[in-house]
C-alpha cells in the first residue's frame, strides 16, 4: 500500500525518507515541489497529486508535509488517516512535531516507522503498544542509555498486540488510582453582518486521563445523553450499551486518550456566548480607512469569557493599522495582513473596544470586502449544551479511584461575517 | 561522488562497528541509520553492518535489520551471509523473534531466497502465534511482488490463512487476498459469516480493507435492494438503475433480502462510529453501494462528522459527498448549513462546497442558497468568487424559477472592479442568455457598453460571440462594435480575433449594407496574422460568405450555417460520472482509474447458490435428522461476554433488534425439534489440516456435559512449552438452560448458557451470559443479584437494571448448575507434555475406569486426550479415552477428587449412551 515517506518541511527542505518496498529515488518529490509552488500558500496543495507512475498523498501538519508514495488503488483517506496517526505518534512521543524535534530523534523516528508499517501495511498504530516496543526518550532515560549502552528499544512483545483488547496492557500498577475526564466543546458558528446566526453547531469531545491498576471496566452515563446528536467513540467503547442503554461502558487505555467525541447540530441548542458590534469601513479618498469593534456577552450562563482574542484578515492593500483598544493589546503584521486583538477577560461592565484608523496602499482602489472576524474564546466550567456527567462506576476492580469531571467550552470556527 | 570528508567519516564507522564494545557498535548503527533517512548511500559499509546481524543487544540488531532491508537488494551476494541467522530464529521459541525473523527475511528483495521465503511462509502459517500468522499474512504479499511465479502456492496459503479465527490475522489475510487473488471470490464463501461477525474485533486498518473486498464480494453475490422501493426514488434514480432486466425480475417476485446481505449491513453499521475516518468512509461507501435506498439516511450524519477533520480528510470526504449529493440531493438537505464556506478554507475545500449546495439547491431552498452565494461573490480569493459565479449559473439553469433574478445579480456584478470576476459574469451570462435571448436585449446592450472596459480576452470573446449570435436583437450596437473592432483588431489576443471574423461573418450576413467595407477590412487583417488558425477561418469564411465563381453550393447556405440556432450549453456537475468509481477510492478522487482498480460488478440479475456460504461444523452420528449448527464464531469484543450479561428487553423485542445477539437465537430455533432434550449423542466433528505439523482436532460435544478433546497426533509440534496457556474453545454450544421458569418467577423468566469466552472479570471466573425476558404486560424493576444469595461464592453482579416499573417487590432464589466440563477451560499442549503430566507424581489423583460401551465408537484414533484446567484454581485435569474394543479406558487425572469422580461419571454415561 504505503510505498515510501518523505518529510518535506515548509521551506521545500526534504529532511527524511523511509521505504517499505524497493527504494523509490527522492526525484518522485519534484512533483509534489511543482504542486507546491503552483498552490502558494502550504494549505492548498491538493492531497493527492498524480505522476506519471505513481500517486502521491500528502498531508500538512505542524509545518510539515508528510508525502507518502503510493503505486496502486488505496483508500486514499486510509493513507491520509495513517499519515496523521504517524504525525501524532510522533507528538506523543517528543512533545511536538516539528522538523527539528524529529532531526533530533531520527533513530527512533526510524524504528517507530519500521514498526507501525510491515510492506506498507500498518502493523502497530496502538500508543499503547509502541511505547512498550519503543521506549519514548526523556532525559533520565537518554543519559542513563549513554552511559551503560542499554537501549530505547523494548525486549518483550507487547501483551496488548496479541489479546483482544490491544489498547491495553497488562499489568498496569499505580499507587493513587485516578480518572479524569475533559469535556471540552467548541463552537463552529458563523454569524452575519447583523449578528444574526447562519449557522451554529458544538462540536464535543471528551478528553481522558485514566491511570487506574489492573483491569477496570468503568462505566460513564450522562444526565442528559439524549443531547448527543452523532458519536464516535475510541475502539474501547462497548457501541451495544450505547445503543441500548445510552452510557459509555469501556475498559479504559491507560494514560491519555479520547474516548469520544459529539457533534449537537440543532442550532436552537446552540448558545451564543458573545456578539460583536463591527464597523469597518474603507474610504473612496484618501486611501485610509476607519475600524471600530466592540465585543460583549450574549448567553454566557453566567460565566465569565476567558482567553479572548479577535483575529481579522485584513485586504492586501491595508499597509498599517492606528488603532486603540480600551482593553488588552492588539497587534498588525504587515506581512500576513492579520490584525489579532488579545482582550483577555470579559469585563460586561466595560466593554472593550478597539478603535482607529486603517492606512491603505495608495492608489489602489478600494478594498471589495470587509474581512470577516475569527473569534477565540473559552469559558470555564461550562459545557456550553448542557451535557453533564452524572457518574463513573469502577467494576472489576476493589479499590475506590479519585474521578474528576472538568469542562471547558471554545469557540471553533467562529466567524463573524462583516 | 563521495566527498573525501564523507569516506573518511565511513572509516570511522567502519572501525566501530569493528569495535568489540556494544556501545560503540549501537552507537555507529544510528549515525548509519541517520544516514540513511537523510538518502545518504551507506551501502558500502554492509560487510560491517550484516556481521552484527546475529547481535544479543535488540536494539543493535533492529537497526541492523533496518540496514539490512534496505540495502540487501543492492548487495544480493552478501545479503545471503545473514539468511541462516533468520532460519535459526524462525524456531525460536519466542514469537517476537519468530514474527520478526519472517518480517525481515521476507523484506529482503533477494529473488534467490524465493524457495526458502515460501517454506518459511508455509510454516509460520501454521504457527501457534496469531501473531506470528499475521506476519505470514503480510510476507505473501511481499513474496509475490518478488516472484508472481509463486502465485499459486500463495494462494494456498492465503486459503488456509483465511479460515483463521483470529481478529489479528483476518485483515493482514484479506490484504494480501486483493494482492494475490482478488478475483478468487469463491475462496470467500465460507468465510464471509465470519469475516462479517469478526469485523467489530478487526483492528481498524483491517477493516478498512475487509469492508472494500466485502463489498465487491456482495455485488457478485446478491441480488439488487433497488428495485423495490425505486418507486419513491428520487426521479434521477430511476432511469439511472433501473435495467430492463431488473424490472422483469421485479414483476416476477417480491424482494427478500438475503440474510447474509442483511448480516454484512448490521454488522457495519456500528463502525460508523468508528474515531477512524477511512473506517466510517469505507462503511458509508459499502452502504451506498448495497444497502436499500431508504437505508442509505444512516450514513449522512456520520460523513458530516468528518467535516471536521484534518483539512485532507475533508477534501476525500467532500468530494464523496459531492457525487452522492448529484444522485440524492435529500440525502444532504438537512445538512447543507454543514457546507457552509468559512473565509479560512483552503481553496480546493471551498470549490467542493460550493459543488456540493449547488447540488443540493431546489425550488424551497435556492434563495437561501444564493443569499449564501452573495456573500462569496466578495470574497478575497478571487478564483473562489470566479466558482461562485459560475455556480450561481448552473443554479439558474437547473431552477427556472430563479433564472431570471440570477441574471439580474450577474449583471450587477458586471460593474464589479474585480476582473476575473467581470470575466466570469460575462461568460456565465453568455452561457444563460442563449438559453433564452430575446428577452434580454437590454442585458446585451449592457454589455456592448461595458466591452470597452473589460480587458480579459475569454470575457470580450463572449461579449463579440453574443453579439454576433443576436446581432438582429441589437441592429444599432452591433456594427458599431465592429467599426470598434476593427480599429484594434491587431493588438486583440487570438481568442478574440477568431469573435471578430465571427462577427464580421454574421453582420455581413444580416446587414451586409452597413458593414460589408468593415468585414473586407477585417477580412484582410486575417488573412495575413501570425496565427495559421485565424488565417485559416479568415478563408473559410471569405470563401463560404463572399460569392464569387469559384464558390460552391455552400455559400447558399452560408446564412443557414453561420446563424443555425445553436442548443444551450449544459451546465453540469463535475462530478457527473464520477459514480463509475467506487465511491471513497482512489480512482474515485482523480476521476481516472489508477492501477490495480478492481470494477465493482452489477448486481447479479438472479442471485448465485446461497448455500456455498453455509460452513457445516458439527455433524450428527446418532440420529438420522440433519442438524446444521452454523458457525457464527459470535465474538462480541469482550463487552457481551462478560459474566453478567443483561438486557432488559423481551424476547419478542430482541428478535427484531439488529443486534447480534439474536442472531445466535434464530440459529438455534430449528435446534429443539432435533436436539432432543432427552437424547444424548456424541457430535464429532474432524478437521484434518494436512500440512507438514498437522493437528487432528476431535470434538465432542454432548448436550450437558460438552467436553471437548483435542488430540494432537503431532509427534513433531513446536518445541515451545505453552503449558497452562488457555486455548479458545473448539466448539461453544448455543444452548441455554433454565434458571429461572415464568411461572415461578411471576413473569420473569431468565436463562443462562455457557460463553466459553474469557471472562474479563478475573481469570478465575466463568463467563455466563443470562438473557432475562418479561413475560408479563407490566414493566419490572430494579433487576439485580441481591447480595445474599451467593453462598461462599464470587460472583461479578451487573448493575441494577432500571428504568421499568411495578409496584411489589419479589425475590426469587435460584441456583446455577454447571455441568463439570463448563468450569474448565481448555489448554494446549503437546503429546509429550501431556503423558509426562500424566505421569508427574504432583497429580496426586487419578481416575481410571474401563468401561464397556455398547458398540465401537467412531473414533479414527485410538487414544483421544483432552487437557483442561479448572477456571477457578487452575489445577491441571487430563482425559484420555483409550478405545480397546469393545471396551474403552478413560482416565482422568486431577487434583480435584470431586470434580474428577464427577467429570468420570458423566463421561461414562455420554459414552454409553452414545453408540448408534
Amino acid at each position: 500500500m504505503i510505498h515510501s515517506v518523505f518529510l518535506i518541511s515548509n521551506a521545500g527542505d526534504l529532511f527524511l525518507e523511509k521505504h517499505w518496498k524497493s527504494v523509490i529515488s527522492r526525484s518522485i518529490c519534484d512533483y509534489f515541489f511543482e504542486a507546491r509552488e503552483k498552490a502558494v500558500e502550504p494549505d492548498n496543495v491538493p492531497p493527492v497529486i498524480r505522476t506519471p507512475h505513481h500517486y502521491l498523498i500528502n498531508i500538512y501538519r505542524e509545518k510539515i508535509f508528510f508525502v507518502s508514495v503510493i503505486q496502486t488503488e488505496v483508500p486514499p483517506l486510509f493513507v491520509i488517516e495513517f499519515l496523521h496517526r504517524v504525525a501524532e505518534t510522533f507528538q506523543d512521543y517528543f512533545g511536538e512535531c516539528s522538523e527539528t524535534t524529529i532531526k533530533d530523534n531520527v533513530v527512533i523516528v526510524y524504528e517507530l516507522l519500521e514498526e507501525m508499517l510491515d510492506n506498507g501495511f500498518p502493523l502497530a498504530t496502538e500508543s499503547n503498544i509502541l511505547k512498550e516496543l519503543i521506549r519514548p526518550p526523556t532525559i533520565l532515560r537518554s543519559m542513563v542509555n549513554t552511559i551503560t549502552g542499554s537501549s530505547n528499544v523494548g525486549e518483550t512483545l507487547p501483551t496488548g498486540q496479541l489479546s483482544t483488547i490491544p489498547w491495553r496492557r497488562a499489568g498496569v500498577k499505580y499507587t493513587n488510582n485516578e480518572a479524569y475526564f475533559d469535556v471540552v466543546e467548541e463552537i463552529d458558528a458563523i454569524l452575519d453582518k447583523s449578528g444574526t446566526t447562519v449557522f451554529a453547531e458544538i462540536q464535543g469531545v471528551i478528553d481522558a486521563c485514566v491511570k487506574l491498576s489492573g483491569m477496570p471496566d468503568l462505566t460513564l452515563s450522562f444526565m442528559n445523553p439524549r443531547l448527543l446528536d452523532d458519536v464516535s467513540f475510541h475502539p474501547c467503547v462497548r457501541y451495544k450499551r450505547w445503543e441500548s442503554e445510552r452510557v459509555i461502558s469501556f475498559i479504559p487505555p491507560d494514560g491519555n486518550f479520547q474516548l469520544m467525541s459529539y457533534h449537537i447540530s440543532a442550532q436552537n441548542l446552540v448558545a451564543i456566548p458573545v456578539y460583536v458590534k463591527q464597523n469597518i469601513s474603507f474610504f473612496e479618498t484618501g486611501s485610509s480607512g476607519r475600524l471600530d469593534i466592540t465585543v460583549g456577552p450574549k448567553q454566557t450562563m453566567g460565566k465569565t469569557l476567558e482567553c479572548l482574542v479577535v483575529t481579522v484578515h485584513m485586504p492586501k492593500v491595508v499597509l498599517s493599522a492606528n488603532l486603540s483598544a480600551t482593553q488588552g493589546t492588539y497587534n498588525y503584521d504587515p506581512v500576513t495582513k492579520i490584525l489579532v486583538w488579545d482582550i483577555g477577560k470579559l469585563n460586561p461592565q466595560k466593554l472593550p473596544n478597539l478603535k482607529g484608523s486603517l492606512s491603505l496602499q495608495s492608489g489602489a482602489p478600494k478594498p471589495e470586502e470587509n474581512p470577516s472576524l475569527n473569534i477565540d474564546l473559552k469559558i470555564q466550567q461550562l459545557a456550553i449544551s448542557g451535557l453533564k456527567v452524572n457518574r463513573l462506576d469502577v467494576y472489576g476492580e476493589k479499590y475506590k479511584p479519585f474521578k474528576g469531571v472538568k469542562y471547558v467550552s471554545k469557540a471553533g470556527k467562529f466567524q463573524v461575517r462583516t | 561522488m563521495l566527498s573525501p570528508w564523507f569516506l573518511c567519516r565511513n572509516e570511522d564507522l567502519k572501525e566501530m562497528l569493528e569495535s568489540n564494545k556494544e556501545s560503540l557498535k549501537l552507537e555507529a548503527m544510528k549515525r548509519i541509520v541517520g544516514l540513511i533517512a537523510k538518502g545518504k548511500n551507506a551501502s558500502e559499509l554492509f560487510p560491517a553492518v550484516v556481521k552484527n546481524v546475529a547481535s544479543k543487544n535488540i536494539e543493535l540488531k533492529k537497526l541492523v535489520y533496518v540496514y539490512l532491508v534496505r540495502y540487501a537488494e543492492e548487495q544480493q551476494d552478501l545479503a545471503l551471509l545473514s539468511i541462516s541467522t533468520f532460519q535459526r530464529a524462525l524456531k525460536d521459541p519466542n514469537q517476537l523473534i519468530r514474527a520478526s525473523a519472517l518480517r525481515v527475511l521476507s523484506s529482503i528483495r533477494v529473488p534467490i531466497i524465493v524457495p526458502i521465503m515460501m517454506l518459511a511462509i508455509k510454516e509460520a502459517a501454521t504457527d501457534l502465534s496469531p501473531y506470528v500468522r499475521k506476519t505470514a499474512a503480510h510476507a505473501i504479499q511481499k513474496l509475490f511482488s518478488l516472484d508472481p511465479d509463486q502465485k499459486e502456492h500463495l494462494i494456498e496459503v492465503i486459503e488456509k490463512l483465511l479460515k483463521d479465527k483470529s481478529t489479528l490475522v483476518a485483515g493482514s489475510v484479506v490484504m494480501a487476498f486483493e494482492e494475490v487473488c482478488p478475483d478468487r471470490i469463491d475462496l470467500i464463501h465460507k468465510n464471509y459469516r465470519k469475516l462479517c461477525n469478526l469485523l467489530v474485533d478487526v483492528e481498524e486498518w483491517g477493516q478498512v480493507v475487509i469492508i472494500h473486498m466485502l463489498t465487491r464480494y456482495a455485488r457478485t453475490q446478491f441480488v439488487s435492494p433497488w428495485r423495490e422501493d425505486a418507486v419513491f426514488d428520487e426521479n434521477s434514480e430511476k432511469a439511472f438503475y433501473d435495467s430492463e432486466e431488473e424490472r422483469r425480475v421485479d414483476q416476477s417476485k417480491p424482494y427478500i433480502m438475503d440474510p447474509d446481505h442483511r448480516l454484512l449491513l448490521r454488522n457495519t453499521k456500528p463502525l460508523l462510529q468508528s474515531r477512524n475516518t477511512a473506517v466510517v468512509m469505507a462503511v458509508s461507501q459499502l452502504y451506498w453501494h448495497l444497502s436499500p435506498k431508504h437505508e442509505l439516511s444512516i450514513i449522512t450524519k456520520s460523513l458530516v462528522r468528518l467535516l471536521r477533520s484534518h483539512r485532507e480528510v475533508q477534501y476525500i470526504v467532500l468530494q464523496n459527498i459531492a457525487t452522492m449529493s448529484i444522485q440524492r440531493k435529500g440525502m444532504f438537505e438537512p445538512f447543507m448549513k454543514s457546507f457552509y464556506v468559512r473565509s479560512t478554507d483552503a481553496t480546493h475545500i471551498k470549490t467542493l462546497k460550493l459543488e456540493i449546495l449547488t447540488n443540493l439547491a431546489n425550488e424551497a431552498n435556492i434563495s437561501t442558497i444564493l443569499r449564501e452565494f452573495q456573500t462569496y461573490v466578495k470574497s478575497q480569493d478571487k478564483a473562489f468568487a470566479a466558482a461562485t459565479i459560475q455556480a450561481i449559473g448552473c443554479c439558474a439553469t437547473n431552477i427556472s424559477e430563479v433564472t431570471d433574478t440570477c441574471l439580474n445579480g450577474l449583471v450587477l456584478l458586471l460593474s464589479n472592479r474585480d476582473e476575473t470576476v467581470v470575466a466570469e459574469s460575462v461568460v456565465v451570462i453568455k452561457k444563460l442568455l442563449q438559453t433564452q435571448p430575446s428577452q434580454h436585449s437590454d442585458i446585451i446592450k449592457h454589455m456592448a457598453k461595458l466591452f470597452d472596459n473589460i480587458t480579459v480576452p475569454m470575457a470580450r470573446a463572449s461579449i463579440l460571440w453574443l453579439m454576433g449570435e443576436y446581432c438582429e436583437h441589437v441592429p444599432k450596437i452591433a456594427p458599431d462594435v465592429l467599426r470598434k473592432m476593427a480599429k484594434t483588431f491587431t493588438d486583440e489576443e487570438d481568442i478574440v480575433k477568431l469573435q471578430i471574423v465571427n462577427l464580421a461573418a454574421k453582420l455581413y450576413l444580416t446587414n451586409s449594407k452597413q458593414t460589408k467595407l468593415l468585414t473586407q477590412y477585417i477580412l484582410n487583417l486575417g488573412k495575413y496574422d501570425q496565427n495559421y488558425d485565424i488565417r485559416d477561418r479568415t478563408r473559410f469564411i471569405r470563401q463560404l460568405i463572399v460569392p464569387n465563381e469559384k464558390s460552391g453550393a455552400l455559400s447558399k447556405y452560408a446564412r443557414r450555417i453561420l446563424m443555425a440556432p445553436k442548443p444551450a450549453p449544459v451546465l453540469q456537475s463535475a462530478f457527473k460520472d464520477r459514480d463509475r468509481f467506487q465511491l471513497g477510492t482512489l480512482s474515485h478522487t482523480l476521476n481516472s482509474q489508477a492501477s490495480g482498480y478492481l470494477e465493482l460488478s452489477d448486481w447479479p440479475a438472479v442471485a448465485p447458490d446461497q448455500s456455498v456460504r453455509n460452513v457445516e461444523v458439527v455433524e450428527p452420528q446418532k440420529n438420522g435428522n440433519a442438524v446444521k449448527v452454523e458457525s457464527r464464531s459470535e465474538s462480541e469484543s469482550g463487552s457481551e461476554s462478560s459474566s453478567s450479561e443483561s438486557s432488559s428487553e423481551s424476547r419478542s423485542e430482541l428478535d427484531s433488534d439488529s443486534d447480534s445477539g439474536t442472531d445466535q437465537k434464530k440459529n438455534t430455533k430449528p435446534k429443539p425439534k432435533t436436539l432432543n432434550i432427552m437424547t444424548k449423542y456424541i457430535l464429532i466433528h474432524i478437521v484434518l489440516s494436512i500440512s507438514s505439523p498437522f493437528f487432528v482436532n476431535c470434538m465432542c460435544s454432548l448436550l450437558h456435559l460438552c467436553v471437548f478433546l483435542a488430540c494432537q497426533f503431532d509427534a513433531v509440534s513446536w518445541p515451545v512449552r505453552v503449558s497452562l496457556q488457555a486455548s479458545s474453545p473448539v466448539f461453544v454450544p448455543e444452548t441455554s438452560h433454565e434458571l429461572l421458569h415464568r411461572m415461578t418467577g411471576k413473569g420473569l423468566s431468565a436463562q443462562y448458557r455457557f460463553t466459553r469466552q474469557p471472562c474479563i472479570y478475573g481469570n478465575s471466573m466463568v463467563s455466563l451470559q443470562l438473557t432475562l425476558s418479561n413475560r408479563t404486560d407490566q414493566a419490572l424493576e430494579n433487576i439485580h443479584i441481591s447480595e445474599k444469595s451467593s453462598t461462599g461464592q464470587n460472583i461479578h453482579r451487573f448493575n441494577a437494571i432500571g428504568e421499568l416499573n411495578t409496584t411489589k417487590e419479589d425475590e426469587f432464589s435460584v441456583s446455577i448448575q454447571p455441568a463439570v466440563g463448563e468450569l474448565l477451560l481448555p489448554i494446549t499442549m503437546s503429546e509429550a507434555d501431556f503423558t509426562k503430566e500424566q505421569g508427574n507424581t504432583n497429580t496426586s489423583y487419578w481416575h481410571a475406569d474401563e468401561t464397556p460401551t455398547n458398540q465401537p465408537i467412531h473414533f479414527s484414533a485410538c487414544i483421544s486426550r483432552f487437557a483442561g484446567k479448572t477456571v477457578s484454581s487452575g489445577s491441571l485435569v487430563l482425559v484420555s479415552v483409550a478405545l480397546k474394543d469393545p471396551d474403552a479406558m478413560i482416565t482422568i487425572n486431577t487434583e480435584k477428587t470431586v470434580m474428577g469422580s464427577m467429570l468420570l461419571r458423566q463421561v461414562k454415561t455420554a459414552l454409553t449412551n452414545s453408540g448408534p
